[in-house]
């Protein structure tokens, strides 16, 4: 098994016989040169430290990626580049910036036959071969030991502004996210917290350069009426809890449910009594729930959604598959696709369900 | 013909009369061509250098044909090439004597149209602007703009991950797709992603879209929709230098601002667009640069005198602004007939399409003067400036003996250069044929075979769109091998299970 800075530890079945590797050897950046937008890192480097390399170049890593030790306990800090590519984890600005998946440029690796590979390139366009970086983001590290990642890296914007509407509830709600992201305003984020310190609180945030967010924040009141804006820090936190679903109760089942929008509300009514909260406009729901796990992912799939069981206790992780099950032609499809890089299954530790 | 690609089956060709057969009872009335005159249309894609006749064409209009197309060619051991609009510049859609070349024309509907959601379910031969077009008076664009987006189709953006003016900002064709249904060669009908913003599993979307039709065939597409930008404004700046147009294109991003377009001709790509359109470009520079800026008013006034600014501090002879739309559109119009223009001053062209570190740009046209001396043909340069996407245009005799081969020869030494600099053979065309055999000039034998054990694992009989994008045809059990050196596996002290 791979393993990072170990804050993911907590995902996936159990699998305590598994050897693990831990690729934190692999740290520093090869070559960071801002105005191309690229930047080249070994995978085992700490996202904090990259955050804070192109944070220093007024850049980001615009598909917001997290640490997952405020979600799972741990020490903060700890959770590698690496880790975060191979689990695809992205954040609010997921939205309007798109995905892990969408900025991984090209990486070098060990495949499970155990021969160094690269894939994908060191510029920001290129369709030369198979687009192996969008399949190695979010598997799990059960294709590759990714040592060195390419990622597109994008300026940061000068200013961030959240505006919020109050009382709505949750149909209310997407329909002013999906208004306000049909408009010109372009939103970059849109959340709604259920329970926001005693409200219902609907979000919007506009980035940008601060003459631009005025228009914007125009156009948004002109389409939805009275917005509030957020002070700076209190915006801040918010979109804090928002990646890291922190309003949620620990004491149960946490869930990443993947909808479209617009049945985000639905889904929540038919699972009842459950805490929530809407990241993507809808398009996530992160959702806590002692309620019975085939129920949830019945729920996700009646909708054209699926459901990920990020944080349970061992016995729960040891029963229920982490990833949502797959219709059978597309579970044997991904079967073959992962024996093409591991033939002999030696990423294979039962963390991800069946050794097939 | 016969070097470029696989060898035609004896025994297949043998079976024609079969295959035709077959595909008519699948395909009824007049979806299938088997004369000459019908099948001459669809003997080259929009890389005209080469052609070949197709043994049959299919034209299917369901999925459930596609499948059963599929399987019966999977069944009988024939190729299978797929073919959007026929307008790919690498060969992707050429196809083989003893092939099937499955035509998606006729999957032209769109299907549903959600603008709460702002997706749009589509047939993969809608045209590109075809989604644009239907989605325009709600205020809505689908972003990824190739050039032949009038003509070219959904599913051939898929197959070849288009790309466009505007990916800096927006991206490819593969980061404006949510979803795809797909029929693999066993004429099995899935599902990849769908509606929401990420699929479940392994992201096999993201390996299907650009895997230039060896993977499978695309039978729906759902891409994600865009709000209009409120305003659009564009500059044209002119400057004696390349390196001053570079370093001031590396100065707009170093200042926090990606523009909706940034695209650069050279001065021989220049004179030959002003020859052509007369839109008014400065004749007396080195390198133009189109600016596009878009967004609200606010924001775009505000960063055009930013670029403005940082310009003329990189040395910018001439400065325009665009006043209006027909304004910016007729900037825009000199560098939209570049290709065109170069029609004019050659009777062929080849159109190349590297990408380079940015930075690398003033070296990479300085080495490419140096190459057309050698080669003794002429070359113009359009670029994708913010992306560092080259498209060269290679001017060129077809009726010259010899001028074919040595524009190959030409734009060969221009993609190697390219990777040469840290770029790549393709930025947006895809690989086809036309940089097949290149391939190794960016990947070693073990990077291939991982990619081909990908082809391996959809298509393991290797019928979908054999001979493009690797230069060998290796057998998929022979990829599967472990490399097994004196008996010894490679670290032996490994379980394997």
């Amino acid at each position: 098994m791979l393993r990072g800075g170990g804050s993911k530890d907590a995902i996936g079945a159990p699998s305590p016989d598994a050897t693990r590797i831990d690729m934190r050897g692999f740290t520093g950046v090869v070559d960071y040169d801002p105005p191309e937008l690229v930047l080249t890192v070994r995978a085992g480097t700490p996202l904090v430290d990259v955050q804070a390399l192109v944070a220093g170049e007024g850049q980001m890593l615009a598909f917001d990626p997290f640490d997952h030790a405020a979600l799972l306990g741990g020490t903060p800090g700890q959770a590698t580049i690496g880790g975060v590519i191979a689990a695809g984890v992205s954040g609010p600005s997921r939205l309007s910036r798109g995905a892990a998946r969408d900025h991984l440029l090209g990486f070098e690796g060990v495949s499970g036959r155990s021969e160094r590979f690269i894939a994908g390139a060191k510029v920001v366009k290129n369709v030369t071969g198979y687009d192996l970086p969008k399949l190695v983001t979010g598997s799990w590290g059960r294709l590759v030991a990714m040592t060195e990642l390419t990622l597109k890296v994008l300026p940061a914007p000068r200013e961030q502004r959240t505006l919020v509407l109050r009382g709505l509830d949750p149909a209310a709600a997407v329909v002013a996210l999906a208004r306000a992201l049909g408009s010109a305003a372009e939103v970059s984020a849109a959340a709604h917290l259920p329970n926001w310190n005693g409200d219902a609180l609907t979000a919007i945030r506009l980035d940008g350069f601060p003459s631009s967010i005025d228009a914007r924040a125009e156009t948004l009141v002109r389409l939805l009426g009275g917005l509030d804006t957020l002070d700076g820090p209190d915006g801040a936190a918010l979109w804090e809890a928002v990646r890291h679903a922190s309003p949620l109760p620990s004491d149960k089942p946490l869930w990443r449910i993947i909808v479209p929008a617009k049945e985000a509300a639905t889904v929540v009514r038919t699972l009842g009594d459950a805490d929530w909260l809407f990241d993507w406009a809808g398009g996530l729901i992160w959702l806590a729930s002692a309620t019975d796990s085939q129920a949830i992912r019945a729920a996700a799939s009646k909708v054209g959604g699926h459901a990920t069981l990020i944080r349970a206790d061992a016995a729960m992780r040891a029963t229920v598959p982490t990833l949502h099950p797959q219709a059978a032609p597309l579970a044997a499809l991904e079967t073959r696709v992962r024996r093409a890089f591991d033939p002999n299954g030696v990423f294979e530790t039962g963390r991800f369900g069946g050794h097939s | 013909m016969s070097l470029l690609m696989p060898k035609p089956d004896e025994e297949t060709l043998a079976r024609r009369g079969e295959i035709v057969a077959a595909m008519r009872a699948i395909v009824p009335g007049e979806g299938v061509i088997d004369d000459v005159d019908g099948l001459r249309p669809y003997e080259t894609d929009a890389l005209t250098a080469y052609r070949q006749l197709p043994m049959v064409v299919a034209l299917p209009e369901t999925t459930a044909q596609v499948a059963a197309i599929l399987a019966w060619c999977h069944a009988n051991k024939v190729k299978v090439v797929p073919r959007g609009a026929g307008t790919s510049l690498s060969g992707g859609a050429l196809p083989l004597a003893d092939g099937v070349l499955l035509g998606m024309a006729r999957f032209n509907r769109v299907l549903d149209i959600d603008y709460v959601d702002r997706i749009a379910v589509v047939q993969p031969g809608v045209t590109n602007l075809a989604i644009t077009r239907a989605v325009e008076d709600e205020g809505f664009y689908y972003a990824p703009d190739p050039s032949s987006q009038i003509a070219c189709t959904i599913g051939g953006n898929v197959a070849e991950n288009s790309g466009g003016v505007h990916c800096l900002k927006y991206g490819l064709t593969t980061n404006n797709v949510l979803g795809v249904e797909l029929v693999t060669i066993e004429g099995e009908i899935i599902r990849l992603g769908g509606r929401g913003l990420e699929p479940a599993g392994l992201d096999l979307l993201g390996l299907i879209v650009g895997s230039e039709g060896l993977l499978g065939v695309v039978t729906e597409v759902i891409v994600r929709l865009l709000p209009r930008p409120e305003t659009a404004r564009a500059l044209l700046i002119g400057f004696p230098s390349v390196e001053g147009a570079g370093k001031c294109v590396a100065d707009v991003i170093a200042a926090g601002i990606i523009p909706a377009g940034m695209e650069m001709m050279d001065r021989p790509a220049v004179h030959a667009a002003e020859a052509f359109v007369q839109v008014g470009y400065p004749l007396d520079v080195e390198a133009l640069l189109i600016v596009e800026l878009d967004g609200p008013a606010a924001e775009c006034n505000h960063l055009l005198g930013e670029v403005e600014a940082i310009a003329r501090a990189n040395g910018a002879i001439s400065v325009r602004t665009s006043r209006d739309d027909s304004e910016r559109l007729a900037f825009w119009a000199g560098r939209k007939a570049a290709f065109p223009a170069a029609g004019r001053l050659a009777p062929d062209y080849l159109c190349m399409d590297g990408t380079i570190p940015r930075r690398r740009l003033p070296d990479v046209l300085a080495r490419m003067r140096e190459l057309s001396d050698h080669h003794g043909l002429g070359v113009i340069n359009v670029f994708h400036a913010g992306d560092g996407n080259l498209h060269p245009l290679i001017l060129y005799d077809a009726n010259q003996p010899g001028q074919l081969d040595e524009a190959e020869a030409f734009g060969a030494d221009i993609l190697k250069l390219c990777v040469e600099v840290g770029g790549v053979l393709t930025g947006e065309h895809g690989v086809g044929v036309e940089k097949r055999d290149l391939m190794p000039e960016m990947f070693s034998k073990v990077d291939l075979a991982h990619q081909q054990r990908v082809k391996c694992a959809f298509d393991p009989e290797l019928l979908l769109n054999p001979g493009k994008m690797f230069p060998e045809l290796h057998r998929c059990a022979e990829l599967g091998r472990m490399h097994v050196h004196k008996g010894q596996v490679p670290f032996p002290d490994l379980p394997r299970f």
